[in-house]
């Protein structure tokens, strides 16, 4: 049966099905379904070019505020010349890879536990959560300055800057999905006869896993944010500080370089949590 | 309920409905002709004269809706015509824009909800800019006490009306502006039996007063039964007609209507049609989720 | 669990604002743990920083010994230029993120100009951009502002384009067939329609601002909360960093609870739903 039906469906889709409708068929069949390719999108493409085309002849033609400028093609040399064979180019790269890394595992590591117990407990809550919402608009940078003074390292208050920047987000993600929670859930376990452990286990979690996941999304663009600044401002190594020292030393290519550089690990740490979300919520991934 | 019209205020009170005469002749409407090739509506005609209360029944994804929307203006048509009082209303060449003479009251419920009740029953006729804003509130202040009392929520929010209420004032809001037809999709889908009910004989006052040209979509077809002078039933996709139906019940129509012979007897006619008809969308859905 | 979650059946509290004890508690265990960090351990890296008795007494005092309390004009120099500056950019990303999210969502083309472009400067952390805004610009205030606008910005247009991308089709049907124009539609149906996602990108844009503006004072200005905190630390005026920070927070606050009670005044047709509970 089954090996019919496919015999079938082959011949239907082969280069005889045109042919074959011509005798008897009163209406024009109707085809089946192609997959949908998303078409090119040539608008965005021919923006991008304007946009490097607008900032050559900027450059080329001295605009204001061009003067000391580079254009694309010499920043592209210079990465090339300068840096993408150098060892403390990568380096730089891995550096600031592994604080976002850390800040971002300590933040969820503390982040995850404390949004779900400050949802959870309503004692806690009312205790503690005034603390954290005193807090939590001290931007992180700000904190720069008392984290120099209480780590003994540069590594440790970088990282522990990094951290301030994706844990208050984290927690407050977390938090409100325990809040968002539906009653009816939790009185059905419990009617049920479920323990607080099982509740916990089987609704608790599995209904915060999204929260935790916008969480992470917006938790990872704050972190390099943070970190790309504190190196500028205390540090010796990274990628900020590699933008950073561009400038001081009045190299304007390299803080494009620097930019660029910045720009793509974003851009890859996000894909990297986007998979790690897909892995996480595997009823949301599509068909 | 009957009478919660006031007869004497309703504008059209009375009068022979003059306008409001529909021809749809060959309407093709082809989705993505390049690539799949989706025929929503294949060589569909259909009249109907003015003051005509035609409804269109067929199984979800018949192309039903496609043609409210080609008549309504927010979709165009592959190929035929559409004339409405024998002026060429839309074709290939002439995509049809939306406009007052043919208003929608829409499945999902459509008031504005940043505006109050009062405000979205006057839009058409602020925005068509020919009554000044004190004459506008005016009639539509008269329309919503005519439709049994409904000024006293003039100043209130839709989001703070049933759903019934709601209707009731985006019917108001159609009818205010005078349209030659009154496009209404699946309006009462979302409701519960009781309010439905209620809301057909709101409909049916309204018509007998206003005598309006009336489309009514809908999948329920005891509804279209009760309340239509012309069933038609589609085929599923590609849509034509199926069934084109004469429901010769004496108005006013009453529920115990629902129990004649005569009833039953148009009931049995179509209900095989449109049975038949969803079977062969279920059976094409199997397929495409093969 | 079942304390936060489940809705207690209006059981009369005995101490009639429990919540507010508890939360002074919060406060208080919070404050002393700090103090007795700093004085009474003997933990190098606590006793660095400053105790909260003496950043109060600092911040109140009318002759402070770090120059910076509620008595001195600087520190309202601070503030203002820190304001200004903030300010200055929310409008700027207000006046050019609304409408240009406004037409990515009612305009298809427009979309596809603008979001490959989007795509491919998104991914740079705004504060990368401090170097290159100062070479761009005459003089560090601009760059700190292009610095903070970048931000507000972003949020803006996207929560901006969100919005209008969510307005359910048949509101523009409605609109169009009761002969509305596209002027028509722009006014009663995106622009209020969008209003919602347009607050929530407000709210977003605004913390995001006070964000961005913190770390590019510390970087490169001369004035302002950033600055006297980076300042503070150079000179070793350890209570002044925690007067910034606090400040800081204060105001940023202050600025998010505006903009949320702006919102909450225009959007009276939503504020009714949610009451009514519908």
């Amino acid at each position: 049966m089954s090996d019919r039906s496919i015999i079938i469906a082959t011949h239907d889709a082969g280069p005889s099905a045109a042919a074959s409708t011509a005798p008897g068929a009163a209406k024009p069949p109707i085809r089946p379904r192609r997959r949908a390719w998303p078409t090119f999108n040539w608008r965005g493409l021919v923006a991008v070019v304007m946009f490097f085309l607008a900032w050559q002849l900027a450059v080329t033609f001295k605009a204001p505020g061009f003067h000391e400028i580079p254009g694309p093609i010499t920043v592209v040399q210079t990465l090339v010349s300068d840096f993408l064979f150098t060892r403390s180019y990568w380096e730089s790269w891995l550096i600031s890879f592994k604080r976002v890394l850390l800040g971002f595992l300590f933040a969820q590591l503390l982040g995850v536990p404390l949004g779900l117990v400050l949802g959870s407990s309503r004692r806690f809550n009312r205790i503690v959560f005034p603390v954290f919402e005193m807090m939590r608009p001290i931007p992180p940078l700000a904190w720069v300055p008392l984290s120099i003074l209480f780590w003994p390292t540069n590594e440790a208050s970088i990282i522990f800057i990094t951290f301030i920047g994706a844990f208050f987000i984290i927690t407050i993600n977390v938090y409100d999905g325990v809040r968002s929670i539906k009653q009816e859930h939790l009185w059905l376990a419990h009617s049920l006869g479920a323990s607080q452990l099982t509740i916990f286990r089987r609704i608790v979690i599995p209904a915060v896993i999204p929260s935790i996941a916008v969480g992470m999304t917006l938790g990872i663009a704050v972190t390099w944010n943070v970190v790309i600044a504190a190196e500028m401002i205390a540090s010796d190594s990274g990628l900020g500080r590699l933008t950073w020292e561009g400038y001081v030393s009045s190299t304007p290519p390299v803080v494009f370089v620097g930019m660029v550089s910045i720009g793509i690990a974003g851009a890859l740490s996000t894909l990297l949590v986007d998979v790690i979300e897909r892995r996480m919520m595997p009823w949301k991934r599509k068909r | 309920m009957r009478d919660m019209l006031d007869l004497n205020s309703a504008a059209a009170a009375g009068k022979p409905a003059a306008a409001g005469k529909v021809s749809i002749r060959n309407v093709s409407k082809i989705y993505d002709p390049e690539g799949a090739r989706v025929v929503a509506l294949d060589n569909f005609s259909v009249d109907f004269a003015p003051g005509d209360f035609l409804a269109i029944v067929g199984p979800s994804g018949c192309g039903k809706s496609t043609l409210l929307n080609i008549l309504a203006g927010f979709d165009t048509l592959t190929s035929g015509e559409v004339y409405l009082d024998d002026k060429l209303l839309a074709s290939v060449d002439r995509p049809l824009a939306p406009g007052p003479d043919r208003v929608v009251v829409f499945q999902q419920g459509a008031l504005f909800p940043w505006k109050t009740v009062l405000d979205n029953v006057t839009y058409g006729l602020m925005k068509q800019g020919r009554t000044p804003r004190a004459e506008a509130e005016a009639r539509g202040i008269e329309m919503l006490k005519a439709s049994g009392g409904l000024d006293r929520i003039a100043k209130s929010f839709p989001s703070q009306l049933s759903s019934g209420m709601q209707r009731r004032v985006e019917i108001i809001r159609a009818l205010i502006n005078d349209p030659k037809v009154l496009l209404l999709d699946e309006p009462f889908r979302a409701m519960d039996t009781v309010n439905k009910v209620t809301m057909h004989r709101h409909l049916l006052d309204i018509f007998r007063i206003s005598q309006k040209t009336i489309m009514f979509i809908t999948h329920d077809l005891e509804e279209a039964l009760f309340l239509a002078d012309r069933v038609i039933v589609m085929t599923t996709r590609p849509g034509t007609v199926k069934l084109d139906i004469k429901v010769d019940l004496p108005r006013p129509r009453t529920r115990e209507m629902m129990a004649s012979d005569a009833y039953i007897a148009l009931k049995e006619r179509t209900v095989m049609a449109v049975r038949e008809e969803a079977q062969k969308a279920f059976e094409r859905g199997e397929k495409e989720m093969a | 669990m079942a304390d936060a979650t489940t809705p207690t059946i209006t059981r009369r509290n005995p101490f009639a604002n429990e919540g507010f004890w508890l939360a002074m508690l919060g406060l208080g265990s919070f404050l002393l743990l700090w103090y007795a960090a700093v004085k009474w351990t003997p933990i190098q890296a606590f006793n660095r920083l400053p105790d909260p008795l003496t950043v109060v007494r600092e911040w109140l005092s009318p002759t402070p010994s770090y120059g910076i309390s509620i008595f001195t004009a600087d520190y309202y120099v601070h503030i203002l230029y820190s304001t200004y500056r903030a300010l200055a950019a929310f409008t700027l990303a207000i006046l050019l993120g609304v409408p240009l999210g406004i037409f990515m969502g009612w305009k298809r083309s427009v979309h596809q100009y603008a979001y490959s472009l989007f795509s491919l400067l998104r991914p740079v952390p705004p504060l990368a951009w401090v170097p290159i805004a100062i070479l761009l610009f005459p003089g560090v205030e601009p760059a700190v502002i292009f610095v903070t606008f970048l931000v507000a910005f972003f949020a803006m247009t996207m929560n901006t384009y969100v919005g209008v991308k969510a307005i359910p089709e048949d509101y523009f049907r409605a609109s169009a067939c009761l002969g509305g124009t596209n002027t028509d539609i722009l006014w009663d149906v995106i622009i209020p329609g969008a209003m919602p996602s347009i607050f929530t990108g407000l709210q977003i844009a605004m913390g995001a601002a006070w964000f961005s503006l913190a770390a590019g004072e510390m970087i490169a200005a001369q004035y302002g909360l950033g600055f006297l905190i980076w300042e503070s630390y150079n000179l070793i005026q350890y209570p002044t960093i925690i007067i910034g920070m606090a400040t800081l927070g204060l105001v940023g606050y202050l600025s998010s609870a505006a903009v949320r009670m702006v919102g909450n005044r225009l959007m009276a047709w939503r504020e009714q739903r949610l009451g009514t509970g519908g």
